[in-house]
């Protein structure tokens, strides 16, 4: 934030939109009302909690979000399948293990992301991010080549998040 | 209409089929962190069916767009990796057990100190190993 705060209408306009949209789906409406009851919300509660906001990096490259967005859609359901078909085979041939992932994105909003989509994708659950943010610590069900999963997350999902925030 | 209900109880058995095999995982796999997996894949998917097929059904009955379980699915990928974190993490502190060959040793070590890695250096070193 400005070291000024200076009074703006709109101060947040995507998360206004958001709410906007979220107020109608959640009512499952298009009535007048409630469109009115939804630009009301969502005029006013930014307004009223826009200065507890902290500074995230901005999106720079939508498109590349909404393509980031698919890939993890889409390796979501590889991964259910990969998990269930672990789950119900041989145990005793799984190979779980801990892996330290080295960060090159440093901010709180990007390092979020990373680690929800590592939880939601093949295999890994993200356990924790070291106390520098330099290293986010993963659970693997099945640990083949340590080295190859690092280079697939660095790779397929820490690369577009880096180039998608710009950081 | 036929074709529709058919559809539709494919995505209703799918969605109960992967809520069955996340239960099974949970019950089945031997250590906390593994149990960990189940519950955060295979029930996102399962849900996932079930709410394709709720928009479905009721987008046909009502024959109106009802989206409004979108947002269901959204709040779920939100809170599901969130909640798998946190629970990860409290694991980690207080040192919780894992199966004997769980592998990266040095890694659970760092993670279970929390702050820097101890055995940083070696990670590194490996890390470099491997690259040359």
């Amino acid at each position: 934030m400005d070291a000024k705060p200076r009074f703006r209408l709109v101060p947040m306009p995507v998360q206004s939109a958001l709410l906007f949209v979220v107020w109608l789906l959640m009512n499952n409406t298009l009535a007048v009302g409630h469109i009115f009851l939804a630009a009301t919300l969502a005029f006013t509660i930014p307004l009223l909690v826009n200065g507890l906001q902290n500074p995230q990096p901005t999106v720079r490259k939508p498109l590349l979000a909404l393509r980031y967005f698919l890939l993890v859609l889409m390796d979501i359901v590889i991964a259910n399948m990969q998990v269930a078909v672990l789950i119900l085979g041989p145990l005793k041939k799984m190979q779980p293990g801990f892996v330290a992932v080295p960060l090159d994105i440093n901010q709180n909003l990007p390092i979020t992301l990373l680690a929800s989509t590592v939880s939601l994708t093949p295999g890994t659950v993200s356990c924790d991010v070291s106390e520098d943010k330099r290293w986010l610590y993963i659970h693997a069900l099945n640990l083949v080549d340590e080295q190859a999963l690092i280079h697939s997350i660095k790779t397929r999902y820490e690369a577009p998040l880096k180039e998608i925030f710009g950081c | 209409m036929n074709w529709i209900e058919l559809i539709l109880s494919f995505f209703v058995l799918l969605g109960g089929l992967f809520m069955l095999i996340g239960s099974i995982g949970l019950a089945r796999l031997p250590d906390f962190y593994m149990r960990l997996h189940a519950p955060t894949k295979a029930t996102t998917l399962g849900v996932g069916s079930l709410l394709i097929a709720s928009m479905l059904f009721f987008s046909i009955k009502n024959s109106m767009f009802s989206i409004h379980e979108i947002l269901i699915t959204i709040f779920l990928f939100i809170t599901a990796p969130v909640s798998a974190h946190m629970m990860a993490k409290a694991a980690l502190h207080v040192d919780t057990d894992t199966l004997e060959r769980t592998q990266g040793v040095e890694a659970h070590k760092a993670a279970t100190a929390g702050g820097n890695p101890p055995a940083k250096a070696d990670l590194v070193n490996k890390q470099k190993g491997s690259e040359n």
